[in-house]
């Protein structure tokens, strides 16, 4: 046992990772999943791991606890938390260590919690484990729910985790983490799987907490901004290895390593914008894993790499007193020089194929979309009234249940509107469902959903997937469908050897290639994209976004931009349209939108939004939940939520017209456009709002 | 949609698998580490790997083999009865009934004086050829029947669901006897009344299947494409409920030989003097109580070992399929 080492709490810090593999064996092999890892969390401190998908991020948090899965075993190195050898804990003293110095949070509070116990006894379940006679469990369970500003702990404890929403459930996931006041708190992308504004007031609970109890916290994520936020250390893992290290404002502001540098140029910025300039990317794929590669792991997709690189492994330089960095070249890694800097050439149709027309190609009038959910009517859609036109980007944004995806499904046939709604393609009327449109109509709408695991028939080949599509869109066979074929996966930047693939064999980025290159496939008119690039990698999703980009301004398609991510918006959108509660808010060209004045529930959404220059504005926080599309509020159905809304009781009661404001921008709301323009300080301050922008 | 399809945990929380496919390969526990970006690296999940691979796995399973070896024997049995048996099955000889084992007849004789070992060996020749076609027949047809019933839902799965809960309200057995007393005993009439029965039982299966597939956006992609439903449910679905379906044939075929054997035990299946363990049976449990234990206990014995060493595979196959 430990107990030679420092008592613990004594001085020792929180936790202690030094040199630290990890390995899984996968049929038969030992494969090295994290590989020489090693930093350390002083109390109180927070400590930030990003990285993309397969970086080791996770498997280096769940060795902490010693919960990795069976075929994972730490293989060399050592953790120490509060001072003790996690590794050398017989049973019980793990069980202890769990049970009182470590907790964990996840992605999914939805499957942290037993769906079928009140929450109430959940929490309180985590006191008893402590020692707490059962009466006093429930009374400090109550407390513990209102540290985390949960409004009315006692209707939340009665309530069974189904009845709550997904920012209420991961407070209370929180509250029974804390519960036990552990030395460390590994929060694995905690916020990930909610929406911008309850992730931004979650963001705001954590450091808040922070302040108050004496955890040190260990914060995964993918998001560059959201580390940025909550962490004062951070490390940027690539391929089971930390490659950089060092104080959050510090790596951020001058990155250090050519894969940081390269991560950060990936993201949107509000600099960026289609047809202008190119979003840069990290060519190349993370290497397979169980491949050792002589010297650097990040060499073969690095653009300062030579001969050293590929055979000298560098070590973890010191770049500074408080940084490291795993580069030779560290010195060099901010001039590394962008991607496919030949193609960014200035100048080049800056306004992109947008032509300006004024006839639409698609009009939406009065579209409307209600469910029948048991007995209720839900509202997803309410009166839409909405146009595009050829050539253009319209971005949708909105929160989840706001019915940015029916909207989508109505447009493309799969979901029939109600009885009175309206849709015309080129001044043709639409019938409600696909199977009534005529083939004609079904070619010229195509969709890309979000998954595209779900989206792509895995028993079928690449081959076979764009195939068939160009035999019933495009009307092929024989040898020009085989040319056709190969002109269109090479559009999408993929080769003749993908074409005999399954979807399982491809990375995540080329399955939503795939998916791209099928709905190109009869040349559409109009291309739904249902978040596209929501469940892919940053550096993926700047190719991703590259490449709709591309095939926009050579095929002149329109577009209908569904995201959550504005920074992702705002990169490929001409206009924007906001929508609430199946209510279109705001709609009109994205600079005047996101310029504003906008509208008090697109300003939320815009400065909910946690920026990378880590200098966050005043922020306009959207208290309560999203009310229930079966029951949506009286009047404007954003008054619940509003941080303006109006003292007179007009908002309570009557709701608002889609007004045009100016030309082509319109908005719903009771306050008049130069009042707004003073309350969000457009007259003056306008640069705040603006700084916070994509991640 | 919400935003919650984010770039997924590596290794998630233990018994979790975030990687679909791609984790089906490993037992539940087992995540593979990094490479996501498959294709490239050493861990190959080609479709004729992932083949490979399961045969494999089945091969390594003791149960699969065990129950591989029986059936085999069986069916080299039916198939080359007549060079196996040592007598005539039918051949009778008053001169030896119900003789007990011993070096001349192995398995002793029947009250007819037939030799038990040649009955045994030539009765595995009609139940393996009935079986295995209405199973068959089974399970296209139910097969058929699951997926309109999934992909289309509404109307048509009630109707066809109430149908199906109807006629499986009785047991197999005594639907196939009506339909047997009906049409009379042939084996014809016990391919296409068990194949019945079995659809039935198979569809409700495919469907829940079928269900699962039915809002994938592979689907909802095809219907933009303009695909007719018998492409959607036949080329898009149907490749990817194969694995419940393999599964429902061999778990039924199990049934079906004991189906077929109870029927002719109970004297609606193969008539005598065809050699048939079902038969002989009922042909000689009468003599039981006579101390001619064999005539009766060696068919039955075949019988059993047929239906373990079928279930034996369909186990394994079912543990492969499933993971």
């Amino acid at each position: 046992m430990s107990g030679a080492a420092p008592a613990p709490g004594a001085e020792a810090p929180a936790l202690e990772v030094s040199h630290l593999d990890i390995s899984y064996k996968v049929r038969g092999a030992d494969r090295l999943a994290v590989r020489d890892v090693s930093f350390t969390i002083g109390r109180r401190d927070s400590f930030g791991l990003v990285g993309e998908s397969g970086c080791g991020k996770s498997t280096t948090a769940l060795a902490i606890p010693r919960y990795l899965a069976r075929n994972g075993r730490v293989s060399a190195g050592t953790i120490r938390l509060d001072g003790e050898d996690v590794s050398r804990l017989g049973p019980e003293a793990l069980r202890r260590l769990r049970a009182r110095k470590v907790a964990m949070v996840y992605q999914e509070p939805g499957r942290a919690l037993n769906p079928s116990i009140k929450v109430g006894r959940q929490v309180a379940e985590v006191f008893e484990l402590a020692g707490v006679p059962r009466r006093e469990a429930m009374e400090r369970s109550g407390e513990a729910l209102g540290r985390v500003q949960i409004p009315d702990p006692r209707r939340v404890m009665r309530s069974y985790p189904h009845q709550l929403s997904g920012g209420m459930l991961q407070r209370v996931v929180i509250a029974m983490a804390l519960a036990s006041q552990p030395s460390l708190l590994v929060l694995d992308e905690p916020t990930t799987a909610l929406d911008a504004t309850v992730e931004a007031e979650v963001l705001d609970l954590i450091a808040s907490l922070r302040q108050e109890l004496h955890t040190a916290i260990l914060f995964i994520s993918h998001n560059l901004a959201v580390i940025a936020r909550m962490c004062d250390q951070v490390g940027v893992m690539y391929a089971g290895e930390i490659v950089e290290q060092g104080p959050a404002g510090e790596l951020f502001g001058q990155p250090r390593h050519p894969y940081t540098v390269g991560l950060l140029r990936c993201v949107p910025a509000r600099r960026h914008r289609k047809g202008v300039s190119r979003l840069d990317t990290i060519p190349g794929f993370l290497p397979a894993p169980g491949e050792v590669a002589a010297g650097c792991i990040f060499a073969p997709r690095c653009r300062l790499a030579d001969q050293r690189c590929t055979v000298e492994s560098p070590p973890m330089y010191q770049v500074s007193e408080t940084r490291g960095s795993r580069c030779h070249y560290h010195q060099r890694a901010p001039d590394l020089p962008e991607a496919d800097a030949a193609t960014v050439s200035a100048g080049q149709e800056p306004d992109g194929p947008w032509t300006g027309s004024t006839t639409p190609l698609i009009a939406m009038r009065g579209v409307s979309k209600t469910f029948a959910v048991r007995n209720e009517k839900v509202r997803a859609l309410s009166d839409i009234d909405l146009s595009l036109y050829p050539g253009e980007t319209l971005g949708l944004v909105g929160e989840s249940g706001s019915g940015k995806t029916t909207l989508a499904k109505v447009l493309v046939g799969l979901v029939a509107p109600d009885g009175g709604s309206a849709l015309e393609l080129e001044g043709r009327s639409l019938a409600p469902t696909a199977l009534r449109r005529a083939q004609e109509q079904r070619r010229a709408m195509q969709i890309v959903f979000q998954n595209p695991d779900s989206a792509l028939n895995r028993r079928h080949s690449v081959r076979h997937i764009i195939g068939r599509a160009l035999t019933k869109l495009a009307g092929l066979s024989g040898r020009a469908r085989q040319d056709r074929l190969l002109e269109i996966v090479r559009s999408v930047r993929m080769e003749e050897r993908h074409l005999p693939l399954r979807p399982a064999q491809l990375s995540g980025g080329l399955k939503q290639r795939v998916a791209i290159a099928r709905a190109f496939a009869g040349s559409p008119r109009v291309l739904v994209c249902d978040e596209p690039t929501s469940a892919l990698d940053v550096s993926v999703q700047a190719a991703i976004l590259n490449l709709l980009a591309d095939l926009q301004g050579r095929e002149g398609v329109t577009y209908l931009f569904i995201s959550h991510d504005l920074g992702v918006v705002r990169y490929l959108s001409d206009r924007i349209a906001v929508l609430y509660l199946g209510r279109l808010m705001e709609h009109g060209p994205a600079e005047t939108v996101f310029a504003g004045p906008h509208h008090p529930y697109t300003e939320a959404l815009l400065s909910a939004v946690p920026s990378l220059d880590g200098q966050a504005g005043e922020r306009i926080r959207l208290g309560g939940e999203i009310p229930s599309p079966a029951n949506p509020p009286s009047g404007c159905v954003f008054h619940t939520r509003c941080p303006r809304r109006l003292a007179s009781g007009l908002c309570e009661s009557t709701e608002p017209p889609l007004t045009e404001v100016e030309p082509g921008h319109a908005v719903r709301c009771h306050i008049p456009l130069p009042e707004l323009r003073r309350l969000q300080g457009k007259d003056g301050r306008a640069a705040e709002l603006q700084g916070a922008e994509g991640r | 949609m919400p935003p919650d399809h984010r770039p997924d945990l590596l290794a998630p929380p233990a018994g979790r698998a975030s990687l679909g496919e791609a984790a089906t390969l490993h037992g539940p526990g087992a995540i593979p580490p990094l490479g996501t970006e498959a294709g490239a690296g050493p861990i190959d999940y080609s479709p004729r790997r992932i083949r490979r691979e399961r045969l494999g796995e089945l091969l390594s399973t003791k149960p699969f083999v065990v129950g591989g070896i029986i059936l085999v024997g069986w069916i080299v049995c039916a198939v080359f009865a007549g060079q196996l048996a040592p007598y005539d099955p039918l051949a009778q000889s008053l001169t030896a009934t119900n003789a007990p084992p011993s070096a001349t007849h192995w398995l002793g004789t029947d009250s007819l004086g037939r030799d038990v070992l040649s009955r045994v060996i030539a009765g595995s020749r009609d139940i393996l050829v009935i079986s295995p076609l209405a199973t068959m027949l089974g399970t296209v047809a139910g097969t058929a029947i699951g997926l309109v019933q999934g992909y289309f839902g509404g109307l048509v799965d009630n109707v066809v669901g109430r149908v199906v809960e109807a006629v499986l309200a009785l047991p197999v057995i005594i639907v196939a006897f009506l339909f047997v007393v009906a049409a009379g005993p042939s084996e014809l009439t016990l391919v296409l009344v068990i194949g019945f029965a079995f659809a039935l039982l198979i569809a409700r299966t495919v469907r829940t299947a079928v269900l699962q597939e039915r809002d994938l956006d592979y689907i909802a992609a095809a219907r933009l494409r303009g695909e007719s439903a018998l492409h959607i449910m036949f080329a898009e679905i149907l490749p990817n409920v194969g694995g419940p379906i393999l599964v429902e044939f061999t778990v039924r075929l199990g049934y079906a030989i004991f189906t077929v054997a109870t029927l002719s035990f109970l004297g609606f299946g193969i008539r005598p003097p065809t050699p048939d363990w079902g038969a002989d049976i009922a042909a000689n449990a009468g003599y039981l109580s006579a101390g001619y234990w064999w005539e009766t206990l060696f068919p039955a014995l075949a019988i059993a070992s047929l239906v373990i060493a079928i279930n034996l595979v369909a186990d394994s196959i079912e543990a492969v399929v499933i993971q």
